[in-house]
């Protein structure tokens, strides 16, 4: 029993992060049609920048550990702001181009990542406490997993809020809905595309921090590595829904604990299998709409 | 958008009106055999090209800065066999992205399974070469279909997903070491008892050289063929506008699949040239980025043009080759840290270009080359119409370009 709840809580911590890289790409597609080939490596900017944080302030204070978070954020943020705005936002409307732009922008910064941080793992330390495990109906859960929970939950929070009661969530939610029926009121969608990008960014930089956390390393692989994940994620929850990522999330990564546990390490294949499984029975995913 | 719309109308009524004229010509005469007398000048360069590569192991040429050496030395003959390997690959995924318009990022799963599976089944069943490869073409052929069948519920960016999966769950496979069979992560050796001898060796270079060049003839043929061919059209026209297709009572579907098999089994064949080339498989062609730098070629090349598949796929291996030695070189290492990082990351400058390329160039280095002809050739006054980068377009003018 131990076990099961042990299997349960880590699934729900490493949903948790795949969340944090989802939201961000659900919500970009839902708004701009646009699959975020760029969006591991904001996440791993997001990781680098906030070890090296830490390790100034002293990595293993709560001080260090918070600011890291939030120097994760903010790194994933501008980031992403940069991209949308130099890059995605030249190619209007053209979709595949748009793309393969982001493919490239993958590429480079992994590249540039190599170059500064160097192909092998760092390791991260963080405040003790986080590095020790609680009883939880007797098995021992790592702390790190419950940082991770609350943090994707307050995201998830902090998302749903934004977009049900701010104007600029209006919009975004108005243009995932109807993007040309927005622009025809008059209104700039423009600055609500920079907008998703900004908070998928900073989402993602949550991610990557917590997530050099939980897996207990950073390279610049790590971003991209998780990035296929979070695809997976997306297309099973419907591309576009926020509320369908956070549930195929958590599906995805309990699903990959537990056949990780019982069926021989085959996580990544149940996980496969699932996804074959969805689009055939569901093509527009779980909580997508109807094409 | 409406312009291109109309456009892209017009090539679907083209392509109808061919392939209605493909149904109604008499079987016997053949597709192309009428017509190969007025192609015969416009085969002239390709074939001189290639008797030229084809000599190229008999002569001593060198051009510095490009090629490691003298073209007779093994290490360029590896390079340049390296670089036609991935020009049949990249001309399997122009098959699938330019042609059929469907992005797809897990080409790379059928690629290694040419050549982990040749490999296993030369080791496992002690076949020799032939039979092997077409044991092992057989079983891309049935996996392809399978999977295809599959990924093809979907279109567009999930499509592009779901092929990014399959081709992962196949690159964690091969990493797991299954029953000992792929090597995990060291890769898997080429079993070089079931190898004839003149394909095994340092010193029988150019002999693998020969055999890479001819496999890039026959994919190149191959995929020609399957372009001109009716369900080429077709696959044209559902990229143009799949209902349009549909409510002209064709299926868009077996169409679609008919050309992404038909991608993977050549990709399949790179494959095991690359494991007789290399003596040798590693997951890395198996992976996500294996796929991304296949895009990339095509891309860089001129998305819908075979010529730049190819241009784009050698530019791309030499490149990158050249890059990593300049990378080790004085020059850079004397740099400032803010100019030395970058350009010591090959595929830093690689994804840098790939971008400038994408948003600056989008025809590629085709479109470059047409350009250029444009400004030498008389008809200048008509200079390359506006670009507006949809691969209907390019694939347009590759058409005329014939």
């Amino acid at each position: 029993m131990s076990t099961v709840i042990l299997l349960a809580v880590t699934g729900v911590g490493l949903g948790a992060i795949y969340f944090l890289v989802a939201c961000g790409l659900s919500l970009i597609y839902g708004l701009m049609g646009v699959l975020n080939f760029a969006h591991g490596v904001f996440l791993s900017l997001g990781a680098f920048l906030g070890l090296e944080v830490a390790q100034l302030l002293g990595a293993s204070t709560w001080t260090g550990f918070a600011v890291s978070l939030l120097v994760g954020a903010l790194a994933g943020a501008v980031f992403a702001a940069a991209t949308e705005r130099i890059l995605v936002q030249r190619l209007y409307n053209r979709h595949i181009e748009q793309v393969l732009v982001t493919v490239g922008l993958g590429l480079a910064a992994v590249a540039l990542f190599d170059g500064i941080w160097g192909t092998d793992p760092r390791f991260p330390r963080g405040p003790s406490w986080l590095g020790e495990t609680t009883g939880v109906a007797g098995a021992s859960i790592p702390n790190v997993v419950f940082i991770a929970i609350v943090s994707a939950a307050a995201v998830l929070a902090s998302i749903v809020l934004f977009l049900k009661h701010t104007r600029y969530g209006m919009i975004i939610r108005a243009g995932v809905e109807n993007r040309s029926m927005v622009t025809a009121l008059g209104i700039d969608v423009r600055t609500a595309f920079t907008l998703v990008f900004t908070i998928g960014g900073a989402a993602a930089g949550i991610g990557g921090v917590l997530a050099s956390h939980h897996f207990g390393y950073v390279s610049p692989m790590l971003g991209q590595t998780l990035l296929i994940f979070a695809f997976i994620v997306t297309v099973i929850g419907g591309l576009g829904s926020l509320i369908g990522a956070a549930v195929a999330s958590v599906l995805v990564a309990l699903l990959q604990q537990f056949a990780n546990f019982y069926l021989w390490g085959t996580g990544d294949f149940a996980v496969v299998v699932l996804l074959a499984l969805v689009l055939l029975t569901r093509p527009s995913g779980l909580m997508g709409r109807k094409a | 958008m409406t312009a291109m719309n109309t456009r892209g109308t017009e090539q679907v009524v083209q392509d109808k009106v061919a392939a209605m004229r493909h149904a109604a010509r008499p079987p016997e005469g053949g597709p192309g055999a009428s017509g190969l007398r007025s192609r015969l000048p416009g085969l002239v360069v390709p074939v001189g090209l290639v008797v030229l590569l084809a000599c190229l192991p008999l002569l001593d040429l060198s051009l510095p800065g490009v090629l490691p050496g003298a073209t007779y030395t093994p290490g360029t003959l590896h390079l340049l066999a390296l670089a036609m390997v991935m020009a049949g690959a990249a001309l399997s995924y122009h098959l699938l992205f330019g042609v059929a318009g469907l992005l797809s990022f897990g080409h790379a799963l059928y690629f290694g399974l040419g050549a982990y599976g040749l490999g296993i089944v030369m080791e496992g069943l002690g076949l020799g070469l032939v039979p092997a490869a077409v044991l092992v073409l057989v079983v891309g052929l049935v996996m392809a279909t399978l999977l295809g069948a599959v990924s093809l519920q979907v279109t567009g960016i999930p499509f592009a997903m779901v092929t990014l999966a399959f081709a992962q769950a196949g690159f964690v496979l091969v990493r797991k070491n299954p029953g000992k069979l792929t090597g995990g992560e060291e890769g898997l050796r080429l079993p070089t008892d079931y190898v004839p001898d003149w394909l095994v060796g340092v010193a029988d270079t150019r002999n693998l050289y020969w055999v890479a060049l001819a496999a890039l003839v026959l994919a190149f043929a191959v995929v020609t063929w399957v372009q001109r061919s009716r369900a080429g059209h077709v696959a044209e026209a559902v990229r143009e506008n799949e209902l349009r297709v549909q409510v002209l009572g064709m299926r868009p579907f077996l169409v679609k699949l008919a050309i992404f098999v038909a991608a993977s089994v050549i990709a399949s064949g790179m494959g095991m040239v690359h494991l007789l080339l290399n003596s040798g498989a590693v997951p890395h062609t198996l992976s996500a980025e294996f796929t991304i730098s296949l895009l990339l070629m095509v891309v860089l090349g001129g998305v819908g043009s075979r010529w730049g598949a190819v241009a784009g796929a050698f530019v791309y291996v030499v490149l990158s080759q050249r890059l990593a030695v300049l990378a080790q070189s004085s020059a850079i290492d004397d740099l400032p840290a803010v100019l030395r990082i970058p350009l010591s990351e090959p595929m830093f400058i690689l994804g840098t270009i790939f971008i400038l390329v994408v948003m600056f160039l989008p025809g590629g280095l085709a479109a470059l080359g047409l350009r250029v002809r444009a400004l030498f050739s008389r008809r200048a006054a008509a200079p390359p119409e506006d670009r507006s980068g949809t691969p209907g377009a390019l694939v347009q003018e590759d058409d005329q370009q014939r």
